[in-house]
């Protein structure tokens, strides 16, 4: 196990290196001139010229790239270049935000669609089966946007159950008040697409001999889907779920948008439209390495879970 | 393809597709929709099977009673006659502007049917488009990384990685920060950023196909690999790639409207499905659900359709189901 998780790791480097190159790239070749940004439309040559000097843009390619490298090992990118707040002090106090939304919406996402896909996938075929799908298949078709729009107006606006917008620095308050709502809805919008792709999954596990032997057995149907087929499907699941994981903490910047809630998802919108590139970059490189020991946690988690998988 | 044709539900969602898609020529034309642009109603005029609603726009009457002379106290009186003769040469055409129009109106007047309907045709091609840059650079780069092996394997799966490891929206974000606003600008985007999943299905299929018999009896008469890879192979793969490219429009689709929606999208001076949502945002509050209503319907439908046409088109070309 340490021999493969030293290999993992030792794999890690090329692929971050690849990130940090592309970002590099994209932002150096396509971006904007950061001296011009930072000094913003009303600066005289001179001070962009001095700004330039700060920065380190009159050195050779090479050199800027290494103080790139540099930014990424230390955590050190300096100020955003629209709110000089270090760029490190955003991340910290915009995560907690984007966390208390998406963990409930992801927990309850979760715990509402493995049943919801599971029924489904017992009555297979059925009428029930297929206008769900249908259902799901209209659904998806929506926009969320227009979830959200319309959600907002009529259980804040219309219905006033809910407040429309507003955040506290109380978390326990948050919850309680401001985070009902987008969860709802977004929850809501999520479950058909996993609704779908958690029957998929558990369609194929039925298709197995091993159902088939469980069934000759003289196990009932429930027992067959409930016990051994759910057992079963965790790993793509699992697989699904990890593949989430990093989503969350960019967070539904929708949801961010729509509700003020002050997370890292708004952040980063918010960095893209001022152009403050140390935010969207520093976002970038520290999710891509956050996605691979993820995936790293989860191969090792199915070793775990299904004892003939065999770590290579 | 005749599998296709039994399949009522697809045969109902291909013909959905088919008129989009010629409203859509029309709209390139020129034929329709040509002046969505053009600010003919009242402010959010209402939609006609509503009825006028306040006319805000009815002049203001001036008060009754004689109008008094200023001239002894007012520092432009010399110049009366002069502002006189200037305003008699000036010539303003007044438009009268409609009170109902048939999906009603936006903010500044404009036709929200025209409106709809150019959007489709942006949105709609920005998809297309898009999904066919993603899917050439994904089929591309499997066919390479399949069919060679090796370091040239290696190197594009390291790139793969790359790519992947950052999470989707933001990669389209910084790609986005970099790139200007406009049609053209969002099919780059959405197709340097959506080729990995193309790029996983054709390798593994390029990788079990690569050492079957026909390709080595081809490589035996002499055809090199260029001709093993896109003459042989690839008509034995077409079906994966037409079923990712449509699923694919999908995808694009959803995700161009919610750039369009957050002004990463296509420019300002263009309409598309996002544009329309974010302007009914505010409009919802004052009661005004048309434009919100119009684009919705739209939008839905044709990816309902489109969707169900991706699945009748899985199940159509599916070998394992021959």
């Amino acid at each position: 196990m340490t021999s493969y998780l030293i290999r993992r790791i030792w794999q890690m480097i090329p692929t971050l290196i690849g990130v940090i190159l592309l970002i590099y790239a994209l932002f150096t070749l396509f971006g904007g001139d950061p001296a011009e940004i930072i000094a913003g439309q009303h600066a005289s040559a001179q001070t962009v010229e001095v700004i330039r000097k700060q920065l380190g843009l009159d050195q050779p390619w090479w050199v800027q790239l290494w103080i790139f490298f540099k930014e990424v090992l230390t955590f050190n990118w300096g100020n955003s270049w629209a709110t000089r707040e270090p760029v490190s002090h955003i991340f910290l106090t915009r995560l907690p935000a984007t966390l208390t939304v998406m963990i409930p919406l992801f927990l309850l996402t979760l715990v509402l669609s493995v049943p919801i896909a599971l029924g489904v996938a017992y009555v297979r075929g059925s009428l029930t089966d297929r206008l769900t799908m249908m259902a799901t298949t209209i659904a998806l078709s929506i926009s969320f946007l227009v979830y959200i729009i319309a959600g907002q107006w009529l259980f804040g606006f219309e219905l006033s159950w809910f407040p429309i917008q507003g955040w506290t620095a109380s978390v326990w308050k948050n919850l309680a008040f401001y985070v009902p709502l987008p969860v709802l809805l977004a929850v809501f919008v999520s479950l058909a697409p996993q609704v779908r792709l958690y029957r998929s999954f558990f369609l194929d596990e039925i298709g197995h001999d091993y159902v088939r032997t469980a069934r000759a057995k003289g196990l009932s149907e429930r027992q067959v889907i409930f016990k051994h087929v759910l057992r079963n499907s965790l790993i793509p699941i699992l697989t699904d779920i990890s593949l989430q994981l990093p989503g969350l903490f960019v967070g539904s910047f929708l949801i961010e948008v729509f509700f003020s809630i002050p997370g890292l998802g708004r952040e980063v919108l918010l960095a893209v439209n001022r152009s403050d590139y140390p935010v969207i970059q520093a976002t970038t490189i520290y999710l891509a390495v956050f996605t691979m020991v993820i995936n790293l946690l989860t191969d090792v988690l199915y070793k775990l879970i299904d004892p003939r998988v065999v770590l290579r | 393809m005749q599998r296709l044709r039994h399949d009522r539900l697809g045969m109902g969602a291909v013909a959905v597709v088919g008129v989009f898609l010629i409203m859509i020529i029309l709209v390139s034309l020129h034929l329709l929709a040509a002046d969505w642009a053009d600010e003919r109603g009242a402010h959010y005029a209402n939609p006609t099977f509503l009825g006028p609603g306040p006319d805000d726009l009815a002049m203001i009457e001036p008060p009754p009673g004689k109008m008094l002379d200023l001239s002894a106290v007012d520092p432009l009186a010399p110049h009366y006659a002069q502002i006189e003769q200037r305003t008699r040469q000036l010539e303003t055409t007044q438009r009268p502007r409609v009170r109902t129009l048939p999906f009603g109106g936006d903010r500044y007047g404009r036709d929200v049917l025209a409106k709809v309907i150019k959007g489709s045709q942006v949105s709609i091609v920005v998809g297309l488009a898009s999904s066919l840059v993603a899917t050439l650079i994904g089929t591309l780069l499997g066919a390479c990384a399949g069919f060679f092996g090796g370091r040239v394997g290696d190197g594009l799966e390291w790139l793969y990685n790359v790519f992947t490891s950052v999470p989707y929206i933001l990669l389209i974000f910084a790609f986005a920060a970099v790139s200007g606003r406009g049609i053209v600008s969002v099919i780059v985007i959405l197709g340097l950023t959506g080729w990995t999943g193309v790029y996983r299905l054709i390798r593994a299929e390029y990788i079990r196909h690569a050492n079957r018999e026909y390709v080595r009896a081809a490589q035996a008469i002499g055809a090199g690999p260029l001709a093993r890879m896109f003459g042989h192979i690839l008509p034995n793969v077409s079906h994966v790639i037409l079923v990712q490219l449509s699923l694919n429009v999908v995808n694009f689709i959803k995700t161009e409207v919610i750039l369009s929606f957050l002004g990463l999208g296509v420019s300002v001076d263009s309409v598309s499905w996002g544009t329309m949502l974010n302007e009914a945002q505010s409009e919802l509050i004052l009661g005004k659900w048309w434009q919100l209503t119009a684009a919705t319907l739209f939008m839905a439908v044709f990816v309902t359709a489109f969707s169900i046409f991706t699945d009748s088109l899985r199940d159509a070309l599916d070998p394992k189901l021959r």
